[in-house]
């Protein structure tokens, strides 16, 4: 049985290496909401470790001590109903590791949920996260500019993410600056993130969604503020705008490099149920609400000029009526006909 | 419909799984008419209602999906052991881990159990077969039905490629247009009535045929899981039936259950499969739990420990595996409070999990462990799999899942819990209970290289995914890039693959060459065990007990050697044994022309064949089937030639 005694030894060197290891992604985050979830998994580990240590020291123990070749020829092993204080205790251990664990997973669940302590005050930019068919698009309503399959970010300025989707359930995950959530195509789920660090972070779709699935990655680039400016202001002057005519051939198109637009596809094909202002008001903690529940209350905007988002500067009132960006291309791809239109 | 949408074409590799498909089916046929076993085969084993040969073919179809699952397997880590491979393409791919995943746990995981279940538990409570022979061959035969239905679509129509818990909308008709989904839609509903039907005669079996004296405290611990399992299906599975149906109105009939369109629910989708998946997590994990506490026994040489708190913690896992389902999607974002309460029902389940552990071990304490092939599997299981449940209680952290979710740490996890827990139990439950059937052991020289073959080389196989899922590898991807890093452990894990593959293939040779040379056995109880089925001769005789056992205790086979309390002390009378029936295999039958009709919206052929399961149906209750009845004389004459003596 020297196998046991060696796979020990290879876990526990395992878990010593991890939390001193950069090269593994999770374990190396560069904000705040990815560092809670690193050290809520190595308290775990830690936790789990001890666990396996008194499993496989009594493992050991007992295979190396009762094993048949030891005992003589004669010996009758005893009748043993067991021993309520031996079940006492290991009911009651586990039970107390539970609950340390309970306490910890509820606690870290509601701090990255939220925005990251020490942003509550700054005013989150909010971009649009959506996917389809193997792209990311991300919407900045309040820059008024669109990318796809690349995101810009500046540092230390809390961003809320609003996650959709124009086909599948995908799930955007940022390893080194949050943990994942999906996106889906009748509602909006809110991921909160800050990069606390410059530099690029790979992003991907982590939820299997048909052919494309493992070419769903794009760079998450967390630039100064200064820089992220100059950006923004580069790509409003260089880039050209979205049209809905052209976004519905982007959207028909699977695979496509990086591209970037200024303006955003949400002027003329809103989120799915989107309650932006709304949501605020709500105790809804992380800022999703079933979309079902709001149909009533919010129905798709009749014209643009109801559609509320954050300060989007450039609904145009004269525009035609809103409309699924898919609705000609791929005929059943519509987010908003389930509206009753 | 075109021929080339017909057939699935244009892959190398499919067109040798058609062409040997054909020539096994030819080879079978020109067998099977040379030897002249065509009788042979309907009269003993098609229309039989004996509950062993059912169990005999549950096991026999197992291991042949476990081939064709781990056929999937092989192929899907050699395209990801080096980056940009080009072995399979991204459809490929997918058909063919959405197809690993149906067939290991509904085709090779849940018939592997039933199997056992079934040759095991009429056994082990002293009865003559189950309570519904005739049921349980439509059991048997309506997952067969489904088995071939699921495996038709690898070279008709083309495979299911959602992934096994197809997620809507992808599984929608709109993102899946190939008929790959119909046939998961119809394959796993047809065996799903199988499995219920299983289930609802396993609970009637053991709680109204057990043996006098067998209380419900007395029985084995197989039998506890097998009751407990058997409720959990009866409970679970009537979700998946409904589930299913819905799919099917979806994408057959149009219906908009769970599309993007017209008020459809994607999200209902996941949550009705995984109300149905988690428990069914523990359909496969309780009855090997029960495989294990009797080989633990038995090797050990000792009762086992803790007996009610092992009954105990197994009613509370049942209970609390109904309510965790939410834990496989904390990141749709129910928020907080709502994931807060799922990880601690969840990992709530690792306390009566952990009593199981300590009381195995306590088991082994002050025992004289003897190492046979059974044993060195229940003994590997206790460390692998306690891996595989402290990374279970950390994947149950709402917040640290938002990080391993939909990852190779996932990946890892499961295989962690289903390889050690199921895969060795079935393959333990199987070296065990061989010789009770077949009346020869498996060679153990082959069986322990077998073992360690398989044992290391699984943990080379999935030990690296853990840290592939913390390096950001997702599940399901078809190829990655040199940058990602993923390339070595990758490869490693290949190797792995192909240690356990090894593995197998002794396992297999093992029943060729103890077929051939393996000594037959002269008394029903090898092992030395100490539950009531070794106390009938192996191979056992149609009606299992000579005479009604009579127990007096726990484990009454070692209470009748040990403490002088027989288990025979009756006398023999006529034994009243169900007849065999045709009618289970043809309405099987049907069921697969109506499956297959459905799946093609063929509406004709699905209209007639729907009939005709409604006929059949029909005259098997108005049935007049009386059973046979065995003399005396007849019993005594069995009884002695199985003793082995002269007439």
């Amino acid at each position: 049985m020297k196998k046991r005694g060696s796979l020990l030894v290879l876990f526990m060197s395992l878990v010593l290496l991890l939390s001193g290891c950069s090269s593994i992604t999770v374990l190396d985050p560069k904000g705040p909401a990815a560092r809670t979830l690193s050290d809520t998994i190595l308290f775990s580990i830690a936790m789990m470790a001890g666990v396996l240590l008194v499993v496989y020291v009594l493992y050991v123990v007992f295979l190396v001590k009762y094993r048949g070749s030891k005992t003589k020829d004669d010996y009758m092993p005893p009748h043993e109903e067991g021993n309520k204080w031996l079940e006492a205790i290991w009911i009651t251990i586990p039970i107390i590791i539970v609950a340390v664990l309970s306490v910890v997973t509820v606690q870290s669940t509601s701090t990255v949920e939220k925005v990251a302590a020490g942003y509550e005050d700054q005013k989150p930019l909010v971009v649009y996260a959506s996917s389809s068919n193997w792209k990311w698009h991300f919407s900045y309503p309040e820059e008024g500019i669109e990318t796809v399959n690349y995101l810009n970010i500046p540092v230390n300025r809390p961003i809320e993410l609003r996650l959709y989707s124009f086909g599948p359930i995908t799930s955007l995950w940022i390893p080194q600056l949050a943990g994942q959530k999906y996106a889906m195509s009748d509602m909006v789920n809110t991921l909160n993130l800050v990069a606390d660090e410059q530099g690029s972070y790979l992003g991907r779709n982590s939820n299997f969604s048909g052919q494309g699935t493992a070419h769903m990655e794009f760079e998450t680039l967390a630039m100064s503020p200064g820089a992220y400016s100059e950006w923004v202001e580069e790509v409003k002057t260089t880039a050209s705008a979205l049209d809905e005519t052209e976004f519905k051939s982007l959207l028909a198109t699977s695979y496509v490099g990086r591209k970037t637009f200024s303006s955003t596809h949400l002027t003329f094909s809103p989120a799915p149920g989107d309650h932006s202002d709304h949501m605020k008001h709500t105790d809804m903690e992380n800022g999703n609400k079933e979309h079902q529940e709001n149909k009533a209350e919010h129905p798709v905007p009749a014209n643009p000029e109801e559609t509320k988002f954050d300060a989007v500067p450039n609904v145009n009132p004269n525009e035609p009526l809103p409309q699924s960006p898919a609705e000609d291309s791929n005929s059943d791809i519509d987010h908003t006909s389930h509206d009753g239109k | 419909m075109k021929w080339d949408e017909f057939f699935v074409t244009g892959e190398p590799m499919i067109y040798g799984a058609m062409a040997s498909i054909v020539l096994a089916t030819i080879a079978i046929i020109v067998g099977l008419t040379y030897f002249k076993k065509w009788g042979y085969l309907w009269r003993e084993w098609l229309t039989t209602v004996d509950h062993k040969r059912i169990g005999v073919m549950y096991i026999l179809s197992a291991l042949i999906m476990l081939f064709r699952g781990g056929v999937d397997a092989i192929m899907m880590r050699f395209q990801t052991a080096v980056p940009e491979n080009k072995f399979l393409d991204a459809q490929h791919y997918n058909e063919i881990f959405t197809t690993h995943g149906l067939i290991m746990i509904l085709f090779m995981a849940m018939p592997f159990i039933i199997g056992i279940m079934n040759v095991v538990v009429p056994l082990q409570i002293g009865a003559r077969d189950v309570a519904f022979p005739r049921l349980n061959a439509i059991s048997f035969w309506l997952f067969f039905a489904g088995a071939m239905l699921l495996n038709l679509s690898f070279v008709i129509g083309g495979s299911p490629d959602a992934g096994w818990s197809a997620y809507f909308p992808l599984a929608s008709l709109e993102f899946s247009p190939t008929v790959g989904n119909n046939y998961y839609s119809l394959a796993l509903q047809i065996s799903g009535i199988g499995t219920l039907l299983t289930g609802i005669n396993f609970i009637v079996t053991i709680l109204k045929m057990r043996a006098p004296g067998m209380k419900l405290m007395r029985m084995p611990m197989f039998t506890w899981s097998s009751l407990i399992t058997s409720v959990i299906i009866a409970f679970a599975f009537p979700v998946l039936t409904v589930a299913l149906a819905l799919m099917m109105f979806d994408r057959i009939f149009g219906s908009q259950f769970f599309t993007m369109s017209n008020g459809g629910m994607d999200m209902l989708w996941a949550n009705l499969f995984w109300v149905w998946g988690h428990p069914e997590v523990y359909i496969v994990i309780l009855p090997a739990f029960g495989i294990f506490s009797e080989i633990i026994a038995t090797f050990s040489k000792k009762n086992l420990y803790g007996y009610t708190s092992m009954v105990v913690s197994m009613v509370v896992i049942s209970l609390l595996s109904f309510l965790v389902w939410a834990h496989h999607f904390y990141t749709m974002g129910q928020g907080a409070m709502v994931n807060g309460f799922f990880s601690i029902t969840t990992m709530a389940i690792s306390v009566p999990t952990g009593v199981k552990i300590f009381n195995w071990l306590f088991t082994m304490r002050k025992g004289k462990i003897t190492f046979t092939t059974p044993m060195l599997y229940s003994l590997a299981f206790i460390p692998i799999f306690t891996i595989g449940g402290v990374t279970g209680v950390m994947l149950a952290m709402a917040s640290a899942d938002y990080q391993y979710h939909n990852t190779m740490f996932l990946v890892a996890h499961f295989h962690y819990v289903l390889i050690p827990g199921t895969v060795f139990a079935v393959i333990a439950g199987f070296h065990y209970w061989f010789p009770k059937v077949f009346g020869f052991k498996l060679n153990e020289r082959l069986g322990k290289h077998a073992f360690w073959w398989i044992a290391i080389s699984f943990n080379v196989t999935f030990f690296p995914l853990f840290f592939l899922g913390l390096q950001g590898m997702t599940r399901r991807m078809y190829t990655y890039s040199e940058e990602t890093g993923f390339g070595p452990l990758n490869l490693l894990s290949f190797a792995g693959a192909l240690g356990l593959a090894f593995g197998f293939i002794i396992l297999v040779y093992n029943i060729y060459y103890s077929i051939r040379y393996s000594p037959r056995e002269t008394n029903g109880d090898p092992w030395d065990a100490r539950t009531l089925e070794w106390a009938t001769s192996s191979p056992i005789p149609a009606y299992n007990f000579a005479i009604t056992p009579n127990v007096k205790g726990r484990d009454a086979l070692w209470s009748a050697k040990h403490d002088n309390q027989p288990i025979f002390d009756g006398k023999i009378e006529p034994i009243h044994l169900p007849s065999n029936s045709g009618k289970p295999v043809i309405l099987a039958g049907v069921f697969f022309v109506f499956g297959f009709a459905l799946v093609f919206s063929w509406w004709i052929p699905a209209i007639i064949s729907g009939i005709g399961i409604l006929i059949v149906l029909a005259t098997m209750s108005f049935d007049r089937d009386h059973g046979i009845t065995v003399s005396v004389e007849e019993i005594i004459e069995t009884e002695k030639k199985l003793r082995g003596e002269t007439l």
